[in-house]
């Protein structure tokens, strides 16, 4: 087995791996949408760092979460839907992303690998910081796992009962822009929310507390990885859909699975 | 022995402009029973959670005893079903050991219900679920936003009784909320009738000789009379100022 493949079958692991318990509160909460306007924000993350000639690490991180705490500001203004606010910011900023790239001076961004990941082109450096964001990912999770169903369940109730509501939902806020950041090198901004929600909701068919689910999800996520980049090295076809195509091929399993048992 | 727990001042609250919530003081103390009625809109919700601290008011102050444990029983719980929980997890996410939870099932006669999906339960069940989360910490303040909201008839008579046999054995104050004007449970201490301001408010009155009442609602409940002094037009505002004076002098039939 060649390096290169070895690097992309590890990042894509690291990354199901956080993709699985992420996906589920992006399920359960009702995210998918928040999910891609962070993602496509991280597009624009992208494009500003390299015109500002910023870290582009640090950039693909701030302006997701910059958004995001925009979108909690303008959602208390209340003049809109939630929906339909989200559908502005999510495509505003990846139409700006888009036109800002379309700007810099000489190409050195490779848009097609922004939009739809470039897992075969993951260095060793790359793994290290998967694996770093990984660990802190699983580390807050773990830390504030109960709390976080709580505010999933009942936020009001959870308030009631002494959680600190405003800093768990801003930590799960930054927890996912920190997984969009991981997976847009795995699947590219465009199909972050489909690793995410579809691992998440083929779990949900077979199980039964909401912990059974997040591992589920997990080991979902990673064989879809798997399963993804071999069906890459056969058929010569870009790793991030085909990795996405496993994932819906595995949901579709699962449908039949319920079937049978009821 | 009659301990004041919490207590509202002169609380205001608006909306995008509009008032929902005027003028409002109220105090609850240890062991009583206060029902908040009053029509759709009328703001009960709103004063409930600001008295549990959900929500700031803009003027007014809200004072709690040190000693508060507040138990509360939302209007409705509403978990997506792509959430896997089961009944007595939920509980557990109070933070309490599965033997009280087992136990809080128990006083409220649905543990054969424990590991039943959350979102599979009836209504009546439902309701059932959420008092029993309400005295998992062993509260001395329970909030209950409309405790018999989708239960029928008789299952809204055995839920009053529990609510009522739970005041008495864990000594605490209770405040109600119900926008029945007239339905409420003949223990209740205290009523209070909102519409934006405390229209009126006072003891209950014990009328349940009727035959076609009890027929239909039992013993246990009563029908709250009150003169109202005063009407509201649509919006809720107060027809005539001049014959009506907040709170103080309302009188009861």
């Amino acid at each position: 087995m060649t390096d290169f493949l070895l690097y992309a079958l590890l990042a894509g692991l690291g990354v199901a791996l956080v993709a699985g318990p992420l996906g589920c509160f992006v399920v359960w909460r009702r995210m998918a949408y928040f999910g891609d306007t962070l993602a496509h924000s991280a597009l624009l993350g992208v494009s500003l760092g390299v015109l500002l000639d910023i870290n582009l690490n640090i950039t693909i991180i701030a302006i997701p979460l910059t958004m995001a705490i925009g979108l909690v500001f303008l959602e208390q203004r209340g003049f809109l839907a939630l929906d339909t606010l989200l559908g502005i910011l999510s495509h505003s900023a990846l139409a700006a992303g888009l036109v800002v790239i379309s700007l810099l001076p000489d190409v050195r961004v490779d848009l097609l690998s922004l939009l739809f990941g470039d897992l075969l082109a993951v260095t060793k450096s790359d793994l290290w910081m998967i694996y770093t964001v990984a660990a802190a990912v699983m580390a807050l999770l773990g830390l504030l796992w109960k709390q976080l169903i709580n505010i999933t369940v009942d936020p009001e109730l959870a308030a009631v009962e002494g959680t600190n509501v405003t800093m768990v939902s801003t930590a799960l806020m930054l927890i996912t822009a920190l997984v969009i950041a991981l997976a847009m090198k795995v699947v590219g901004v465009l199909l972050i929310t489909a690793l995410l929600i579809i691992p998440a909701a083929t779990a949900r068919r077979i199980s039964h507390t909401p912990e059974h689910m997040a591992i589920a999800a997990s080991l979902i996520a990673m064989l879809t990885v798997v399963m993804g980049l071999a069906m890459s090295w056969n058929l010569d076809t870009p790793a991030g859909p085909s990795v996405v195509i496993s994932a819906s091929f595995l949901f579709c399993l699962s449908l039949t699975y319920r079937r049978q048992l009821s | 022995m009659s301990k004041l727990l919490l207590k509202l001042e002169s609380i205001n609250k608006n909306f995008a402009g509009r008032p929902v919530i005027e003028n409002v003081s109220l105090s609850l103390q240890q062991g009583e029973i206060t029902t908040l009625i009053g029509p759709n809109g009328a703001g009960k919700s709103t004063l409930a959670k600001i008295i549990l601290g959900l929500i700031k008011p803009d003027s007014g102050s809200r004072v709690a005893s040190s000693a508060v444990r507040i138990g509360y029983m939302p209007q409705k719980v509403t978990i997506d079903p792509t959430l896997p929980i089961s009944t007595v997890r939920f509980l557990q996410l109070a933070n309490v050991s599965q033997q009280a939870c087992h136990d809080a099932l128990e006083s409220m006669s649905i543990s054969h219900l424990a590991t039943t999906p959350i979102q599979n339960l009836s209504g009546g069940e439902h309701q059932r679920v959420l008092l029993a989360r309400a005295i998992l910490r062993k509260p001395n303040l329970l909030v209950l936003d409309e405790p018999v909201q989708g239960v029928d008839v008789k299952g809204q008579n055995a839920l009053y009784k529990m609510i009522n046999g739970l005041a008495t054995s864990l000594n605490c104050a209770v405040l109600m909320v119900s926008h029945d004007l007239h339905l409420v449970m003949s223990a209740t201490d205290h009523v209070i009738c909102l519409n934006r301001h405390i229209c009126c408010q006072g003891h209950p009155e014990q009328i349940t000789q009727d035959p076609a009442f009890i027929d239909i609602f039992g013993q246990t409940t009563a029908v709250y009379s009150h003169h109202h002094d005063h009407d509201h037009n649509l919006h809720g505002e107060v027809l005539d100022e001049t014959i009506h004076s907040h709170g103080a002098d309302c009188h009861h039939d």
